[in-house]
């Protein structure tokens, strides 16, 4: 990870990310073969066992990911970076509150989380007054109650609070 | 005629109150799925998919349809107001389309992209009417081999065609079918590549691959991008619109070819974005005016719209008659009919009149709605535009999350959009193309079983693909097209190579 002389920015080199990338799709691949080889690869009496397509499949991956491996120093160029360590921070930004939406969804239901992500996103890459994110915060999740739950008939996930106010 | 009896009780059916409402309600909702970052038509259907489940197939059909010829014509606003593609083939109109935005020309810019989407649209409509009942009855004939060839060369023109390197084409493709395989076989009904996880029993659904790879992978690339819309006034009126229609048939030629080449990119799996550059490109060289491109020439506004509009509607037909998607959104369609429980192929026209029928139908009139709602709301959807990232982003996580549970009431499916979608975020940076990805999560059962099927009737041997002309010349077509970079290159150094 060498600074960027042409002044784009440090962060990760984008050969080491493709090879990374590569490497973990060789990963996959050989999960798939170990898993293929489990479910029977050869021919039984219903015709080609269930592991067949998917060995083949998989071996298919294995090759095209030790080629890209291999390309990867003719097609990338040493001081690319993958994204400077700035953009990534704000990947991050996005991607860690999403995790967190996410894995709490189950416990507290979609409404509650859903209002607490967008409130959160406001504040922090707007900076909006509490007025604004309040309205829009508790607004989105509402409309969407009435569209689905009410129109659509589609159930969405509750937590405790929704089950307290008898829905 | 009786194609035409067909089309107009497939009138009769579009024509219903219910299914007019669906279909305004599907054009809006596109239109902002199209001028919306991170929402696209693949992704955005795949959303909407969960509501449909309630209705007919047909209304479903024509209020999702609706949505992506919605998105095809957002797609074109936010190019040209705000150089910022909503889709990607809209790419090509940014060339044309801004700079004359900033001339202050963006109602003659906007009205030249709509139209010309519309005529390409139409084209296309007219081609899918006259030519996928017969690709269809002939289709009928296909057994499991002739089936699996058609895949086979769908999957291999993705391969040939597509502008990133061809292992990575073929590795993202692969890790699709794998992906698929996951869960219950569908020949011997046994379990495969489970290791014993109950979650992963059903599989992975290409619902939530869609949503995340396209939708929060999206997200996090124009976040990375820092976005900033720095957009022109949206200034369109009945004058201007006028004035451009009286303008735009001048340009007829470059209509009519790109008409073309969008057809028979949009049929072949290539799709919309290659055929808008490729039509952009052609028409910069035939044109007189040439040398303007890229300075704000109406002419290439016109031909890379007419070309990615002809492509999107296009792509429908091969899903309609062979069951094989020519694009992305068109794949998440054709996962509707399964769900709805209509067997995509051949037999559709055969046994799904009104279905079919209605659905083109449909493409008329979706088309001709469209092009009243978008010329009549741009300033509308421009200021949706103008709403802050740090606010739409947010919803619009929102959006994918709810999409993405509603598939089958589960918050797994929620992480696995959320492992999606960062996997979609690294896989495009490190130029791995999702397009075939998703396609082959679609349509990898489907092939496996074509393909098994096949090789139980021959007894393992694979000549079965060659065992007669139509199989054999479809296979041929498919390693054709397969090794097309390498036979083109190689024949231009042998035209280039100097006589000995």
């Amino acid at each position: 990870m060498s600074d960027n002389a042409h002044g784009a920015g440090a962060g990760p080199s984008h050969r080491a990310v493709e090879t990374g990338v590569a490497i973990a799709i060789a990963i996959f691949a050989a999960v798939v073969i170990g898993g293929s080889i489990q479910a029977g690869i050869g021919w039984g009496v219903e015709g080609p066992k269930a592991g067949f397509f998917p060995f083949y499949v998989g071996l298919a991956i294995l090759g095209s990911s030790v080629v890209n491996l291999v390309n990867v120093r003719a097609e990338v160029a040493p001081e690319k970076v993958f994204a400077d360590w700035g953009q990534l921070r704000q990947v991050l930004a996005v991607v860690i509150p999403t995790a967190v939406y996410v894995a709490v969804m189950p416990w507290v239901g979609i409404y509650i989380s859903s209002a607490v992500l967008i409130a959160f996103f406001m504040k922090r890459l707007g900076n909006y007054g509490w007025p604004l994110i309040a309205s829009i915060a508790i607004g989105i999740p509402l409309v969407t109650f009435v569209v689905f739950e009410r129109w659509f008939l589609v159930p969405l996930p509750k937590g405790p609070v929704e089950y307290w106010l008898g829905f | 005629m009786e194609e035409l009896g067909n089309l107009f009780h497939g009138f009769a059916v579009a024509l219903q109150p219910f299914n007019i409402g669906v279909m305004l309600l599907g054009i809006v909702l596109g239109v902002l799925i199209g001028v919306l970052p991170g929402l696209g038509g693949a992704n955005g259907v795949a959303i909407l998919l969960p509501l449909t489940f309630s209705m007919s197939p047909t209304s479903a059909i024509i209020m999702l349809s609706c949505i992506y010829w919605g998105a095809l014509f957002g797609g074109a606003i936010t190019s040209i107001l705000f150089n910022i593609p909503g889709e990607p083939w809209s790419v090509a109109t940014t060339f044309d389309g801004h700079p004359m935005a900033q001339q202050g020309r963006a109602g003659e810019a906007l009205t030249a992209a709509f139209t010309s989407s519309f005529v390409g649209a139409l084209f296309a409509v007219i081609m899918i009417t006259l030519v996928a009942p017969l690709v269809a009855r002939f289709a009928l004939k296909f057994g499991p081999a002739e089936q699996f060839s058609v895949y086979f060369l769908a999957f291999c023109s993705f391969v040939g065609m597509s502008k990133e390197p061809p292992f990575k084409t073929i590795a993202a493709m692969f890790i699709g079918f794998a992906l698929a395989a996951v869960g219950l076989d569908q020949v011997t009904g046994q379990l495969r590549l489970t290791f014993g996880s109950e979650t992963l029993l059903t599989g992975f659904d290409f619902l939530i691959a869609v949503i995340g790879l396209f939708g929060i992978g999206e997200i996090l690339l124009s976040i990375e991008e820092g976005l900033q819309f720095k957009g022109g006034k949206a200034g369109i009126n009945a004058k201007v619109v006028w004035q451009t229609w009286k303008e735009l048939p001048r340009y007829w030629m470059t209509s009519l070819r790109s008409c073309i080449i969008g057809c028979w990119m949009g049929i072949s799996p290539a799709g919309a974005t290659p055929a808008s550059f490729m039509s952009y490109g052609i028409a910069k060289r035939a044109s007189k005016n040439g040398k303007n491109f890229g300075k704000g020439e109406i002419e290439g506004v016109v031909a890379p719209e007419t070309a990615a509009h002809a492509a999107g509607t296009a792509a429908l037909l091969p899903m309609l008659s062979l069951g094989v998607p020519g694009s992305p959104t068109a794949a998440v369609l054709l996962g509707g009919l399964l769900i709805w429980g209509l067997q995509p192929g051949p037999l559709l026209f055969v046994e799904q009149k009104e279905f079919v029928w209605g659905l083109i139908a449909s493409m008329y009139l979706g088309n001709i709605f469209g092009l009243l709602v978008v010329l009549t709301c741009v300033p509308l959807f421009a200021a949706i535009l103008r709403i802050p990232f740090a606010i739409i982003a947010p919803v619009i996580l929102v959006i994918c999350a709810i999409g993405a549970y509603t598939v089958h009431n589960s918050t797994f499916d929620v992480v696995m959009m959320l492992v999606f979608g960062v996997m979609g975020y690294v896989l495009k940076k490190c130029n791995y193309p999702l397009a075939p990805m998703v396609l082959a999560i679609v349509l990898g059962d489907k092939a496996e079983v074509n393909f098994r099927q096949s090789l139980l009737a021959s007894q393992g041997s694979l000549d079965i693909f060659w065992s007669n002309g139509l199989v054999g010349s479809i296979m041929a077509l498919g390693l054709l097209a397969l090794f097309w970079p390498m036979i083109s290159t190689g024949w231009s150094k042998l035209r280039m190579r100097p006589a000995v």
